[in-house]
Formats: structure tokens, C-alpha cells, sequence
């Protein structure tokens, strides 16, 4: 599991966001059974803050808040249904930035809205996820994070993805994107 | 009935923890509790009670909070409605499947804005909340006992 990931380079690194604490503790462990680092945060403004990106201020144009290098992030999975910013919110602000829009964002509800499915995947969602979020669920973020993975390391040997071009969730055998 | 009791050997806590026992205790608690078993495992031995022990004081908070808002000269159903909204993604994250529901009709009443009705559902939640703390409190003492007794079988009398 991962075995292609661990040697060359460290752990994928996921930002969870949801504003309950017993879903955010759910996330992160179903996130660590992965091996994936994770940071946890309670609303979409601690997220963006975190990615630099409050004040729509991206980290490269001014470092005002003291953020010399970007923040490594490999996924974002948010819920939905938040104060303030919603999940929505937060995935057009990661679209929108320089820095972050190739990062994959996930999307988690307790709601089963097709309406609300649907825009999220317009607007760039990778997958959608109806909580309670299963482990089942958290093996499909993996071929989103080698994909990242790959563009970002143009020497590593190629890795035979069958990605198809277009934004339909695709199904992936996680064995088949291993070496 | 503790039909695992019947299977449960020396690996007593292993059983429990990582064959994803299901526990359906009458109805109370549904799947998404033996999922929450199979995360336990060595490495962490509490989870367990560490989202019990949450959805507890989370669910103690939002039943408090629907009790005074509920309590106003003017009812607040917005207000109302997000905090069954939290009492049922909770409920349903732990598994605690009749607090979910009383909850989904507790939304439809706060639609409808009646107050009476989002009153008796109140008490109704409350019911169901403090029977699944029952629940939930015997599961944990039993996964203690079983630790305790180094894995052998315990006494189940109180759960016949």
C-alpha cells in the first residue's frame, strides 16, 4: 500500500476541514490509516489561513502574513455545511488561487443533494463523498494524490495511470498506478 | 444477545476491536459503530472512547442549547434547525441511528415552523440520546472488562 510513495519522497499531507469535532476526528484517523499526514482545522477560514490565502492575498504576491514559502498541501476534503465559508466557498477561493488550484479538493456532506453535487463538480471537485465518510471513500483519494505527485516529479519513472480526460470519477484498483 | 460472546476466546479485545464486531444493539446503534471499531486498533487503543466521549459532550451541549432556544418568547427556527442539523451528523457518525432519525423529523417540524411539535421532539431526542448513552457506556465498560481480564471472557449478565 503506498510502497512508491514512502522511499523517494515524504508522506502526502491532507488538509481536512469540518466544523464538527467528532467528523474531524473520523477524517483525520480514516486520513492517518493511509498513512497520510494530516492537519485538521475547524472552518474554511482557518484553512485559508493556513494556505496563506486569506484576504485573497496569495502567499507569492506578499508576505504579510509572514509566509516566506508556500504551505505544502497534497488534498483538501472539506464539508460541505460550514459557518461562515462553506465548503462550496472554499473550493471556488482554491480554484481561483495561483498557487492552489491544481490541488485536488474533495468535497464531504451529510446531504445527498444532486444540485449541490453537481455544482461542486462543475467547479472543480474531484469527488464527493456522503458522509459518514467510509474507508472506502478514503481509498479513492490516492490516485488524486499520485497524479499531483507525478506532475510534480518529472524524473520519477512513469507511472501508467488510466486517467481519462475528462472530469468523470473514474473508478481506480489502487494496484494499478503501482510499480 | 451477545451472539460475539459465543465466539469471543482468548483474543478477546482483539476480536472487538479489529474483526469489526457488529454491534446492533436493538436497533441503537447501526454500522457505522463497527466502522468505527475497526479504526481502533494498537496504535490507538482509545478511539473508541475518545468519539464517544466527543459525541457525548457535543450531543450534551447541542440538546442544552435546543432546550434554550426552544425556551424563547420568539423561536428562533433557523437557529434550531442548525443545531439538530450538528446533532444529527453527529448522531449519524457515531452510529446512533434513532437519534438520527428523531432528528430528521425534528428538521422537518423547524420547516414548518411548529414550535409545539419541535417541542415534543425535543423531549423525544432527549430520550433516545440518553438510551444510546446507556448503550454506548455498557459497550465501553465491557471493552474494559475485557482488557482488565487479560482477553478471557466476562460476565455478560447484564446484557441478557
Amino acid at each position: 500500500m503506498g510502497g512508491g510513495v514512502a522511499t523517494e519522497t515524504h508522506q502526502f499531507h491532507v488538509l481536512a476541514v469540518d466544523d464538527s469535532i467528532i467528523d474531524r476526528k473520523l477524517i483525520e484517523r480514516l486520513l492517518k490509516t493511509s498513512s497520510y499526514q494530516v492537519t485538521a482545522v475547524d472552518s474554511g477560514v482557518k484553512a485559508l489561513e493556513f494556505l496563506g490565502l486569506l484576504d485573497d492575498v496569495d502567499v507569492d504576491n506578499t508576505d504579510s502574513n509572514s509566509h516566506h514559502h508556500k504551505v505544502e498541501v497534497n488534498l483538501i476534503i472539506t464539508d460541505y455545511c460550514m459557518p461562515a465559508i462553506t465548503g462550496y466557498d472554499l473550493l471556488r477561493k482554491i480554484k481561483e488561487s495561483k498557487l492552489f488550484k491544481d490541488i485536488p479538493v474533495v468535497i464531504m456532506s451529510s446531504e445527498n443533494v444532486p444540485s449541490r453535487i453537481n455544482s461542486c463538480m462543475e467547479q472543480g471537485a474531484e469527488e464527493f463523498f456522503l458522509k459518514p465518510v467510509q474507508q472506502s471513500d478514503v481509498n479513492k483519494l490516492r490516485p488524486h494524490l499520485m497524479r499531483g505527485r507525478k506532475s510534480q516529479n518529472h524524473k520519477r519513472k512513469p507511472v501508467e495511470e488510466c486517467l481519462s480526460p475528462d472530469r468523470t470519477r473514474t473508478r481506480y484498483n489502487n494496484h494499478d498506478l503501482e510499480l | 444477545m451477545w451472539r460475539f460472546a459465543k465466539r469471543l476466546k482468548n483474543d478477546g479485545i482483539e476480536f472487538l476491536s479489529n474483526q469489526g464486531m457488529a454491534v446492533v444493539v436493538d436497533g441503537f446503534l447501526d454500522g457505522q459503530f463497527s466502522q468505527l471499531q475497526l479504526l481502533q486498533d494498537e496504535s490507538n487503543p482509545d478511539f473508541v472512547l475518545e468519539v464517544v466521549s466527543l459525541f457525548f459532550e457535543d450531543s450534551e451541549r447541542l440538546l442544552n442549547d435546543l432546550t434554550i432556544a426552544l425556551d424563547q418568547q420568539n423561536v428562533e427556527f433557523k437557529k434550531i434547525d442548525a443545531h439538530v442539523h450538528q446533532l444529527k451528523g453527529s448522531s449519524s457518525s457515531i452510529g446512533a441511528q434513532r437519534v438520527k432519525n428523531v432528528c430528521i423529523a425534528f428538521r422537518n417540524l423547524c420547516d414548518e415552523q411548529n414550535a409545539e411539535g419541535c417541542l415534543r421532539c425535543l423531549q423525544q431526542v432527549k430520550q433516545e440520546y440518553l438510551l444510546v448513552k446507556t448503550k454506548l457506556e455498557a459497550l465501553l465498560r465491557l471493552e474494559q472488562q475485557i482488557v482488565a481480564a487479560g482477553g478471557a471472557i466476562p460476565m455478560l449478565n447484564e446484557f441478557c
